[in-house]
């Protein structure tokens, strides 16, 4: 970064995204490698494993269809759980859109490809930032190449690993990325509207656990959105610091 | 064979998911209660995706007492994340006190 640039640079951007991402990149780190020993412990091949992990990646999804695909499931079965447990990234999307409306289709699609959780997370926070920056997307390209990068090569570790780790789940490695999360939480819950978001959108992940594919977790998000706006109308905005996500989109 | 078919249904419904969103609602304007409820994602879906992770055991039942792990690193990295501010000693101190929790109830409940 040179100081005669009012904004960071496109390089400066990239690496920032891919540094500010590191952490989650830790939390990822187990959870890819025990897809990829999973993955092959449930009958997929070696080269499914890793188209997965290259052509769908997403995570969660990943794992359950492993899990379908081992327990014999059929094609649609499984097309249709990704489905349902890759809407959540819709509202990604929708937090996001706001902030991509300037970019060219060349840039709207690939990073629309690598949207996951963890890039999300980092990035929203990013486009909320009150800079003018005009290479925001530069931090996102960082933050999910990064991701997307080393997504490939855990899958591939498990691959290679997984015959010779007996039960990887015993170890609780699968909970680093919840603990990543938890971190993340840190951020975004800076105001009692958030808060409340939080604590409906929790209850409620908790009294619809039982419900499949996930479709709990898209149900508490929403009732949480729900009780975060209702928050709102309460206590607004202008008394607590901002919210990690959107002020700078309802200027726009 | 037919894990291919499935593997790249897999890929378009996904994509189909994450990109036109991003496409069309770039395009078109928001109305301000949707951009006010957008803000809230980041804080309900984690949570939604966390407070189960921390609470269920392996057989779907709610653990709330010391003999869950996963809750007491939990808690931990909760206070750590909200002291700290620092995500990386936030996934150490979790991973550690998961560890340490287990050690412990090896001991005090085998």
């Amino acid at each position: 970064m040179t100081q005669s640039h009012p904004h960071p640079t496109r390089r400066a951007e990239l690496w920032a995204g891919a540094r500010d991402t590191f952490p989650l990149i830790v939390g990822t780190i187990p959870f890819g490698i025990i897809f990829g020993a999973v993955a092959v412990t449930s009958g997929v091949s070696a080269g499914g494993a890793m188209a997965m992990s290259a052509f769908v990646f997403a995570g969660s999804a990943q794992f359950i269809a492993a899990g379908l695909a081992g327990g014999g499931a059929g094609a649609l079965v499984i097309v249709i759980t990704t489905l349902v447990v890759n809407l959540r990234h819709a509202l990604y999307a929708a937090s996001l859109a706001p902030h991509m409306k300037h970019l060219p289709q060349r840039w709207l699609a690939p990073l629309g490809f690598w949207l996951t959780d963890e890039s999300y997370v980092v990035v929203v926070s990013r486009y909320s930032r009150p800079d003018a920056s005009p290479h925001k997307h530069w931090y996102h390209l960082g933050s999910a190449l990064f991701m997307y990068i080393n997504w490939q090569f855990c899958t591939w570790i498990g691959l290679i690993a997984g015959q010779s780790i007996p039960n990887p789940r015993a170890w609780g490695l699968d909970f680093a990325l919840v603990v990543t999360f938890i971190g993340m939480l840190a951020q975004f819950i800076r105001n009692k509207p958030a808060l409340a978001a939080a604590g409906v959108a929790g209850a409620a992940a908790v009294l619809a656990h039982g419900l499949p594919n996930q479709i709990g977790l898209l149900i508490a998000a929403l009732a949480g959105i729900a009780a975060g706006m209702a928050a709102e109308a309460i206590w607004p905005a202008s008394a607590d610091a901002p919210s990690a996500s959107g002020e700078a989109a309802i200027d726009e | 064979m037919n894990e291919w078919v499935w593997i790249a249904g897999m890929a378009l419904v996904t994509f189909a998911v994450r990109y036109p969103v991003l496409l069309l609602v770039g395009r078109m304007p928001l109305p301000q209660p949707v951009l006010r409820a957008l803000k809230f994602v980041p804080a309900a879906v984690l949570t939604a995706i966390v407070v189960p992770a921390v609470l269920f055991d392996g057989n779907g039942r709610v653990v709330l007492d010391y003999t869950n792990a996963f809750l007491a690193a939990g808690v931990v990295s909760a206070g750590v994340a909200w002291r700290s501010r620092n995500l990386l000693l936030t996934i150490v101190a979790g991973m550690a006190s998961l560890w340490a929790w287990r050690w412990v109830l090896t001991i005090v409940a085998p």
